[in-house]
């Protein structure tokens, strides 16, 4: 099994495409930093004015800490789509490459090596979600400095600096937990396509179609919310609230590893019991 | 060749929707056979084997490697095999030697030095560290080969190894498969849509057809022991026909392309020829062929055969 993962992990990092998330991130990060050093009098207008205490000024706004959470925002789409990237080719880059034969013809058990492939897809967007965070951190406090972490929300929302490292490196952890969701819905849906470019897509669509649903405000619509992961996938912003609802963060937490569950059973039960036909 | 069997089929049959693409088949391989599978393309070669090696699975029936049936001894008896089934794909921007050692993996590891081992019995040692998508085809091919060789399989299932390589490609795999065979007593699953590359390799044949078994049984005994059928272009026709009439063999003239059928055993082949050049006829063709050729000539061609050599199956019907 060790050996397996090894090689899975060996066949990712082997990949140009693995590295479109993080090309990506490298160059929207430092170009929003740039942005903001050259017009970051221009982001405290963000903040509606009425919630402006006297205390703020734009350069307690203009941090290190602040950015990080605001550039947390590519969360919602943009991550997902990198992270997809690769979680959606998993299988069905190998049906498409013809490799899935040979690969399943040896002694190695399907379930074995569904496992390694999940696990590595696990670990990858895990990287992605903490190169993300990384970077936009140390180039944020290099380029301004530390300082209150301001949450913008329907309340303005003040972190003392002495917290926002830990708020932050949490919030890191929760998007972690979150885009594992993702991932594993990309992965279900790679177990079915012998064509990366379905999954791809397939997640992106799923994931826009459940947003719109979910800002619907009728009530069937709001009724079936709950039941949807992408409801949970703010999971990573209850780190910027204050006080901490930590009930409310290992709840969400625990409907998101029910989804990852879910969705890799089915994975599980489609990858071990079909005819591989590629 | 013992009379261990090492792979059997029993009834094994595979339905996508409506279509039949294997049905009822029954293959008996025995170690250290050669065993070619026969058939035209598209007559279920390739779902078998997938059948064998679990990538598939049947819809009738089952598989027994080493006497124990699959998929429930699937880990053990999968180390005793190996395979390629269609063609070689490999990841591209991986190293050959690094595309095997993955490979190497899936089976818990093999003895280090073996892969140098089978690369080197590729011919593909010296370009092992250069990545996979820099080959050729014939290259991919041998990396093919190389692969089902990984943890010294007893059982070696290729599919359709020559597809694809130039003539001395082709005969450096056939060699290979001999050695594989003769030196290291490795059984070969072998399938082909060539009869003559069977013959030339295989001890043991069975040929495929509509997804059906039309015939099995040894090289030698469908082959070299059997009556030919001759077909002769002459001229004068009516002489050659009385001429033959004197000789004990069994012939027939087609009315519509007047060609003489006949049938003898190869030994007496010449001797025919000979009286119908001596009385006077002049053979402008004469064309022997093994009712085994004639029958897989037949199934190719797509028609319902008119020869059997020792049917185990149904003729090829379509189902």
């Amino acid at each position: 099994m060790r050996t397996i993962l090894r090689f899975e992990i060996l066949k990712t990092c082997r990949r140009w495409r693995s590295y479109i998330a993080f090309a990506a991130i490298a160059v929207v990060v430092p170009l929003i930093m740039v942005a903001v050093r050259l017009e970051g009098d221009a982001l405290a207008e963000v903040f509606p004015p009425g919630t402006m205490t006297g205390a703020l000024v734009p350069e307690d706004i203009v941090n290190g800490y602040s950015l990080t959470f605001l550039i947390m925002n590519s969360l919602w789409l943009h991550i997902p789509f990198l992270i997809t990237l690769v979680a959606g080719d998993q299988l069905a880059g190998e049906a498409a490459g013809g490799t899935l034969r040979p690969l399943l013809s040896h002694p190695a058990s399907r379930s074995t090596i569904l496992f390694a492939k999940y696990l590595t897809t696990l670990m990858y967007s895990g990287a992605v979600v903490g190169f993300l965070v990384g970077l936009s951190l140390c180039l944020g406090v290099a380029l301004f400095g530390t300082g209150p972490m301001i949450v913008p929300g329907k309340l303005l929302i003040t972190i003392p600096g002495s917290d926002a490292l830990w708020r932050l490196c949490l919030a890191g952890g929760l998007s972690a937990w979150g885009m594992s969701t993702v991932a594993s819905f990309a992965f279900l849906l790679s177990s079915l396509a012998d064509n990366a470019l379905g999954p791809i897509l397939g997640t992106i669509a799923c994931m826009i179609a459940l947003y719109v649903v979910s800002a619907i405000p009728l009530d069937l619509f709001q009724a079936i919310k709950p039941f949807l992961f992408t409801t949970y996938l703010s999971i990573w912003q209850m780190a910027g609230e204050q006080p901490i609802a930590w009930l409310e963060i290992g709840r969400s937490a625990l409907i998101l590893c029910g989804f990852s569950v879910g969705f890799y059973l089915i994975t599980w039960y489609i990858f071990t019991t079909k005819d591989i036909l590629s | 060749m013992s009379d261990e069997i090492v792979l059997q089929t029993k009834n094994l049959g595979k339905q996508y929707g409506r279509r039949w693409a294997v049905q009822n088949l029954d293959l008996t391989v025995r170690r250290g056979e050669v065993f070619g599978f026969l058939g035209p393309n598209g007559a279920g070669k390739s779902t078998t084997i997938r059948m064998i090696l679990t990538l598939v699975n049947p819809t009738t029936g089952h598989v027994e490697l080493f006497g124990k049936p699959l998929p429930g001894n699937r880990r053990k008896s999968l180390m005793r095999v190996g395979g390629l089934v269609e063609r070689p794909d490999f990841y591209p921007y991986l190293s050959a030697r690094c595309n095997l050692e993955a490979q190497a993996a899936l089976r818990g590891g093999i003895p280090p030095g073996d892969i140098d081992e089978v690369l080197a019995l590729v011919g593909l040692d010296a370009r092992a560290g250069e990545q996979v998508k820099t080959y050729s085809h014939g290259m991919k091919q041998r990396l093919g080969i190389a692969q089902a060789l990984l943890g010294r399989p007893e059982l070696v299932i290729l599919d359709e190894p020559t597809s694809g390589l130039d003539p001395q490609g082709i005969k450096e795999v056939r060699d290979l498969i001999s050695r594989l065979s003769q030196e290291r007593g490795m059984t070969v699953f072998l399938s082909s849509h060539m009869l003559h590359e069977i013959e030339q390799t295989a001890t043991g044949v069975a040929i495929i057809s509509n997804g059906k078994l039309a015939v099995q049984g040894s090289v030698n005994e469908l082959l070299y022991d059997r009556e030919l059928t001759v077909r002769i272009e002459a001229h004068p026709v009516d002489r050659a026909m009385a001429l033959l009439g004197k000789l004990p063999y069994h012939h027939t003239l087609n009315r519509a392309d007047r060609q003489i059928e006949l049938r003898c055993f190869p030994v007496h082949a010449g001797e025919v020829n000979r009286i119908l050049v001596q009385g006077g006829v002049e053979v402008r063709a004469f064309v022997p062929r093994t009712s085994l050729e004639e029958f897989f000539l037949s199934v190719t061609e797509s028609r319902i055969p008119a020869v059997s050599a020792s049917p185990r199956g149904g003729a090829g019907k379509r189902p």
